[in-house]
């Protein structure tokens, strides 16, 4: 289970406060709600990527006492952001981008998003965003993380990648028995691809 | 108010040792007062035609075909040509990801009111028709939220009363809330007589603002019709393939993925991922002309 429990986080000012949220192994939580509303930190929290003001994260029972480079369960959470082309070394291959975390299964995972050999030679400025981010989804399933978190994972995409993603997530999770934590705009696809959805409330004005 | 006709536009990349062939054969015809959404996934082609419309594309791009506003060619005018008379003064851009293109050193209202004083607008009613109060233009660039950003973005390109408009993948990143405010704004834009043309990924937002959808693939258009027909009632394969990978319908992929840019089949471009693909298809298909045109032998 990954639990935050109580969280107030943000840059300076809090941008959530008291915020609760749990993700059961197997299951798929969305988190909606207007720009602006925490999302993407509470997304970074429970990755372990952003220290909260307050609360505590919990992953399968043991809570987390170190963030970002201190965070010794880092590896049982995978992450997805939005926009892939931020998210990989230009300098790096496909083939190198997926074996960064250090495992030698590239071509089991390439597979798995269906990224062919030519793709997987291909530096990031040469691949569409779609193929780019289907090459992030297998970096990110290379640990066999416990938990994955989507940030606005699909901004980027068309539909067509979108179920292609989603689908490769959800076999993960049949196989696995992780959970997901889906972070999106776009109701109509929480409905479809989430058990249940959290709404944040949107910010108060500035 | 004229028509933008783009007949038989063809862009292509030398690299070395390939060609990209980025757009090819493309035509298309945009009125006053209509709205047509360019769509089709990354990579294939949209972003391209648009930046060669605005004689934006790199200096290894070659293309072919026209694209006529009115008495101009905008594939064959010069750069200065473009500069003094076109951008901004007959077509309007509204980019991806507005708030990066805005220079961060300036206030809104400082570069409106430059936009306004080169191409002799009027800066308060471009912020005002775009939905913009006096006090959120003496923000910097980073003190406006992605809605407000978008809005700056729009009123810098209304200011110089252009009547085409090009807005490549507006509502990325957006929320729902503000997609339906742009959307709307892009309905009044064109309900007074603009023209609009919305590159976008979005097929809900394709379907929810304008009146003809265009589906690009392997840089060819595909299909061209009435939204709800191209949308509920698609005739190439691959067409109906994205309509139900949508959320709220099939949710299925469509098999397979797009072929290189550098390496297309001679054929049609689809058929390797197309399940009714049969040995015609390693002709050409060429798109029908009739108010819903297919490229595709064996039609759905």
């Amino acid at each position: 289970m990954l639990t935050g429990l109580g969280i107030t986080a943000g840059y300076r000012a809090p941008v959530i406060t008291d915020v609760s949220l749990t993700v059961q192994p197997g299951q798929t939580v969305g988190l909606a709600g207007p720009s602006g509303s925490g999302k993407s930190t509470l997304a970074r929290v429970l990755a372990l990527l952003h220290k909260p003001f307050a609360g505590t994260v919990e992953i399968d029972g043991e809570t987390v006492t170190g963030y970002r480079f201190q965070a010794r369960q880092r590896t049982k959470i995978g992450v997805l952001f939005q926009q892939p082309r931020l998210s990989v070394d230009p300098r790096f291959t496909l083939r190198q981008a997926i074996a960064e975390p250090g495992a030698d299964r590239v071509d089991e995972l390439a597979e798995k998003v269906m990224l062919t050999d030519d793709l997987l030679g291909r530096r990031p400025h040469e691949v569409s965003d779609g193929q780019l981010q289907r090459a992030c989804l297998a970096r990110a399933l290379a640990l066999n993380p416990r938990y994955l978190i989507c940030d606005e994972m699909t901004t980027m995409l068309d539909a067509s990648t979108t179920a292609a993603l989603v689908g490769v997530i959800r076999d993960y999770q049949r196989e696995s028995g992780a959970g997901v934590l889906a972070i999106s705009h776009d109701a109509v696809l929480l409905d479809r691809w989430a058990d249940e959805t959290v709404r944040l409330s949107a910010p108060p004005s500035r | 108010m004229v028509n933008l006709e783009i007949d038989r536009v063809s862009v292509r990349f030398a690299l070395q040792g390939a060609t990209v062939e980025a757009v090819n054969d493309v035509s298309l015809v945009l009125r006053p007062g209509e709205c047509v959404a360019l769509v089709g996934e990354s990579g294939c082609g949209k972003t391209v035609l648009a930046s060669a419309l605005l004689g934006f594309l790199p200096g290894n791009a070659e293309t072919s075909g026209s694209a006529r506003l009115g008495d101009v060619d905008l594939l064959a005018a010069s750069d200065h040509e473009l500069a003094t008379t076109i951008r901004g003064r007959r077509i309007g851009l509204i980019p991806q990801s507005p708030a990066s293109h805005l220079t961060p050193v300036r206030t809104a209202r400082a570069q409106l009111e430059e936009a306004a004083r080169v191409l002799g607008g009027d800066a308060a009613r471009a912020a005002e028709r775009a939905g913009l109060l006096p006090e959120h233009l003496d923000r910097y660039p980073h003190e406006l939220s992605g809605g407000m950003a978008q809005r700056v973005a729009n009123a810098l390109a209304l200011v110089g009363d252009p009547s085409l408009l090009i807005a490549d993948e507006p509502t990325t990143g957006l929320d729902r809330d503000l997609v339906d405010g742009l959307l709307a704004e892009f309905r009044r834009l064109v309900d007074d007589g603009h023209a609009v043309l919305l590159i976008t990924h979005d097929l809900a937002a394709a379907h929810q603002v304008a009146d003809r959808i265009a589906v690009m693939y392997a840089g060819r258009i595909v299909e061209v019709g009435p939204s709800h027909e191209v949308l509920d009632n698609a005739k190439h394969p691959y067409a109906r393939g994205l309509a139900n990978a949508l959320p709220d319908r099939d949710f299925v992929p469509v098999p397979g993925q797009p072929p290189l840019l550098t390496d297309l089949p001679a054929g049609c471009a689809f058929a390797p991922r197309c399940e009714q693909a049969t040995a015609i298809c390693e002709d050409r298909p060429v798109l029908t002309d009739s108010p819903h045109a297919v490229a595709c032998h064996r039609p759905c």
